[in-house]
């Protein structure tokens, strides 16, 4: 590197990135803290939407995604299930999102 | 969206996934470091890659690799049935070849066993190429259940006394209890993974030399990664060391898994940055 990149380099302003640390640790303890005293419903949810799909369409559970993003003040939970189009003798179909 | 491919689609019994551990013995020498560059390394070179978190009731790997706010499931739902693995595996935003499957944060060590590991890697031993286990600190049940199925070990040895002697340790527990030990297989293949290197330290004979440190465990050096400001700031924001190319420790990692893919690559960040005048007049110090 020349003198001339590193006198730049040096002197760049990069972001810091402390505080993103900060804003992080704050939302993943919040959620831990929370689960200390009572339980994290999420997982049973998820179970449970799971079931109740199963019960109105030949699911393969093994082909549910879930995604969950836990925020300060919101979280979003997607489930993802594939369902099993027409041919594959469904008895019902269902409309999936 | 309704998608249908058929079920159990994969290949069956064509490919096995390799099986590194990356381990150490001592705590706080770059293990959980190590195996998100590497794991994040390997799939940016296109293997379909996943990397476990052993590390249970301190888990961690979640944060380094950015991942935290997504962890739903963890290793433990999983064993215990309450979770099917492809529920607990989160697949990383940036590699579209790399997971990560996360430890538990609320049980302890007990609820990992060894039937459990083995069912968990060989379900993902169908449709992966490397199984990087991150093992957690100690030569106790984690460290061992982190080990026990390992194909290859990287050794993650900071150059000081007591991680050296701790790697020493490790390295005699792979040949003896792993599973590769117990069945008179192949040895488990060994590389030397030097962390928190500082070459201008080594210059004034304050830290131990690359060269002893070699010399005193001698197995193959895979790579040596420097001391270096932009791992804080890579944990910081959750982006593995590895995805900062500007810093001397992401090429390292960079290098590290070129050599591991069998590149030849030369060991670079051996000696002490020489300094130009204008980053000592500004205090630029090692990115
Ligand atoms: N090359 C490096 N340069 C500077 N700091 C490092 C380096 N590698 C690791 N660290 C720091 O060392 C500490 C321990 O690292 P970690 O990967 O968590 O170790 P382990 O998993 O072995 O306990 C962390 O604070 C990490 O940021
Ligand atoms: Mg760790």
């Amino acid at each position: 590197m020349s003198w001339l990149a590193d006198l730049f380099k040096g002197r760049r302003a990069e972001p810091p990135t402390a505080a993103n640390a900060k804003e992080r640790l704050q939302i993943v303890l919040a959620h831990e803290r929370i689960g200390r005293t009572r339980e994290d419903f999420l997982p049973k949810l998820q179970m449970e939407i799971v079931a109740v799909v199963a019960r109105y369409v030949a699911i393969d559970p093994g082909r549910v995604n879930v995604s969950l993003d836990r925020g300060g003040d919101m979280s979003t939970l997607a489930i993802e299930i594939d369902l099993p189009g027409p041919a594959a003798s469904a008895p019902r179909r269902a409309a999936a999102s | 969206m309704v998608a249908a491919p058929p079920a159990g689609g994969a290949v069956q019994g064509v490919s096995m996934a390799e099986i590194i551990v990356v381990t150490s013995g001592k705590g706080g020498v770059g293990k959980t470091t190590s195996s998100a560059a590497i794991a994040t390394g390997l799939a940016q070179r296109g293997k379909r890659t996943v990397v476990i978190d052993f590390d249970v009731g301190l888990r961690n790997l979640d944060l380094i690799m950015g991942v935290e706010r997504r962890v739903v499931f963890d290793i433990v739902n999983v064993i215990s049935g309450e979770a099917r693995l492809n529920q607990a595996l989160i697949r990383d935003k940036r590699v579209d070849t790399l997971s990560i499957l996360p430890a538990s944060q609320t049980r302890d060590k007990d609820a990992l066993t060894k039937e459990g590991v083995g069912k968990i890697i060989e379900e993902l031993s169908k449709d992966h190429d490397y199984i990087v286990c991150d093992s957690p600190a100690g030569i106790e049940k984690g460290a061992l259940l982190a080990l026990y199925f390992a194909d290859q070990a990287i050794i993650v040895t900071n150059p000081e006394v007591s991680s050296v002697r701790d790697s020493d340790r490790i390295l005699g527990v792979l040949q003896s209890k792993s599973k590769r030990a117990e069945d008179k297989r192949e040895p488990v293949k060994e590389h030397l993974l030097v962390t928190r290197y500082d070459p201008a330290r080594v210059e004034k004979g304050e830290m131990l030399k690359l060269e002893d440190i070699r010399e005193i465990l001698a197995i193959p050096l895979l790579g040596v990664i420097p001391e270096s400001e932009s791992v804080l700031k890579a944990s910081n924001t959750g982006n593995p060391v590895i995805m900062d190319q500007e810093s001397a420790a992401g090429q390292a990692y960079k290098d590290a898994v070129g050599r591991f893919l069998g590149d030849k690559i030369e060991h670079r960040f051996l000696e002490p940055t020489k300094k130009g005048l204008f980053s000592r007049l500004f205090g630029g110090r090692a990115a």
